[in-house]
């Protein structure tokens, strides 16, 4: 039981604030997929240029058609913040939290980045630069929330101190 | 025809300036109204001269203004999009609608109850609210709900504009080896300034140890690199430049005035973060320098004093960048070696403390600074003053610059 109005937080984890995904014909797709734990994003057909969030328009060629690619799920940190302050009372057992910008592999870089949460980090070493990959948190049967974790590096013999 | 010198701004006002939530019983249509008297009375002109309104940020309702202190007729009534940002080119609107006829003499304003519009918020529905505000979901027409594009965002964790423009601040360190020592001297010096106007909110004296010291709030940025939150009213009269010349004060001309960005920093800060990176580890006045240093057919060696909009810290080291102080990427270098300081600086920045120490009237602080330094009536008062540069922003779309001579 508790008394946080966001239910049972944990340390490094934001909670998921929306619930609903507010989806509309552009944006239905990637929800769909996230349910599945597929990232998927939209490229324009006639340009090849992804955009995320999913918008209307392509903003290389103003076409409109898309079709919907299956990412790698991996990608880079572009820049990234460490929340220290909660601002809320209810937030406090959740930091220090990050937040960073996501380059996603498969796509062009800017104009497909994510905002994201990063979990299962240090915050204290997670940089620009690291290697990610997805991990959704299925919220309910509408919200999958994408979030990102560090890859695991294998073990070298030098590190291992066991 | 550009406004290139038609206007100019002949009156300032303001209330005192408080701590947040200090300045009960006042409202802020009251302050607003006590400014805009105050800067008639400056300019020696009156309520029955006003005929526009050239504004940003909803600072006010111009009818409820007009109707309050008797104003016989509006004429012009208009404002910049979005928030913060449109500060300085709030008055390339009044240059504008004065050049182009439409109205003769501009009041632009800020009056801000920090309790009313917490930015940032402490409620989660509030933060959220704010978060999507540049979405369309703020506006009274917008419909209400939310659009399909904040789910992609709310769940992130980035609530608030610290988080945002720390973001950006860490690019930057990223990829330039910009220090916190530079955000520190940039809070030090602005301090300094401060620290000898008795009407600036934070006069006590900062050291670099404080500094590092402080509390950590979104790492990079810790509790000073951050604006305070106040209470005030600050108002400025813009008329044209032949009708200035028989006022009472010596006129600011306004040289030059552009607002805008580049449209792949659009809403800049909260979602898209998806511009290329020297847009993204940048303040985003780039564009907009450029087009004010032509307009004015000066550049920024001929810039004597900079106000440069300082929400947080770090972005005052990307203006000198934006602005062409400094080479991009050197304005931390550049900072730490002196070069903003007041009295021993190449180019002393925000004289008067700014958003940081002085107080936060989102952005009018520094129009009024500007004024006073080329009327040579600063406090701290840069020798031979003949033209400041003015900024408002970093923000989402616009963010503005104005440049004023004497």
């Amino acid at each position: 039981m508790t008394d946080n109005p966001f239910g049972d937080v944990k340390p490094g984890v934001f909670p998921a604030i929306l619930t609903e995904t507010h989806a509309d014909h552009s944006t239905q797709p990637f929800w769909d997929a996230a349910k599945e734990n597929r990232l998927v994003a939209p490229r324009c057909i006639r340009c090849g240029t992804f955009r995320l969030p999913p918008e209307a328009f392509c903003f290389a060629c103003r076409h409109r058609e898309v079709e919907w690619v299956e990412l790698p799920g991996t990608g880079t940190v572009y820049s990234r913040i460490i929340v220290r302050h909660p601002l809320h009372p209810g937030l406090s057992p959740v930091v220090p939290y990050v937040s960073g910008v996501v380059e996603l592999d498969g796509t062009q870089g800017a104009g497909a980045r994510m905002l994201v949460n990063i979990i299962d980090c240090d915050p204290e070493t997670i940089a620009i630069g690291d290697r990610v990959e997805i991990a959704f948190e299925h919220v309910n049967e509408e919200m999958s929330v994408p979030r990102f974790r560090p890859i695991e590096r294998p073990i070298q013999a030098d590190e291992d101190s066991t | 025809m550009t406004i290139k010198d038609q206007a100019a701004v002949v009156g300032i006002g303001r209330t005192p300036y408080w701590k947040r939530g200090q300045s009960f019983p006042e409202t802020e249509m009251s302050m607003a109204c006590t400014a805009i008297l105050a800067a008639l009375d400056d300019a020696g002109l009156t309520v029955a001269d006003i005929d526009g309104f050239a504004i940003y940020a909803h600072a006010c309702d111009p009818a409820t203004v007009a109707a309050t202190l008797g104003i016989p007729e509006i004429r012009y009534a208009a404002s910049t999009t979005s928030g913060g940002g449109g500060s300085a080119g709030a008055l390339g609107l009044a240059a504008s609608a004065i050049a182009g006829g439409m109205a003769t003499c501009c009041v632009t304003l800020m009056s801000l109850q920090q309790l009313n519009r917490r930015l940032g918020g402490t409620a989660v529905g509030g933060m959220l609210a704010y978060a999507m505000m540049s979405e369309g979901g703020g506006s009274a027409y917008g419909g209400g709900g939310l659009p399909p594009s904040a789910a992609f965002t709310a769940n992130n964790g980035l609530l608030s504009p610290g988080h945002s423009f720390s973001m950006i601040a860490a690019r930057h360190m990223h990829l330039y080896g910009t220090r916190r020592e530079a955000f520190a001297e940039v809070c030090i010096a602005q301090r300094e300034n401060a620290m000898k106007r008795p009407m600036s909110l934070r006069r006590e004296p900062l050291t670099f140890d404080d500094y590092f010291s402080a509390r950590m709030v979104s790492d990079p940025l810790c509790l000073l690199d951050y604006t305070m939150e106040s209470d005030g009213a600050v108002a400025v009269i813009t008329v044209s430049a032949d009708q200035a010349k028989d006022l009472k004060q010596p006129p600011a001309y306004i040289m030059a005035s552009a607002h805008g960005g580049s449209g792949r920093w659009g809403p800049g800060i909260f979602r898209y973060f998806q511009a290329p990176d020297e847009e993204f580890a940048s303040s985003g006045h780039r564009p907009v320098a450029k087009r004010l240093f032509e307009m004015a057919g000066v550049g920024p060696e001929d810039v004597n004093v900079a106000l440069l909009y300082d929400h947080f810290s770090p972005l005052v080291v990307l203006q000198l960048e934006d602005y062409g102080f400094c080479p991009i990427g050197e304005g931390g270098p550049f900072v730490e070696d002196g070069n903003i300081r007041f009295g021993t600086g190449t180019i002393p920045v925000n004289t008067h403390g700014g958003n940081l120490s002085d107080s936060y009237i989102i952005g009018m602080t520094h129009i009024v600074e500007a004024v006073e330094q080329l009327r040579g009536t600063a406090i701290n008062q840069v020798e031979r003053a003949e033209i400041a540069l003015v900024t408002g922003g970093p923000a989402s779309l616009p963010v503005s610059g104005t440049l004023l001579r004497r």
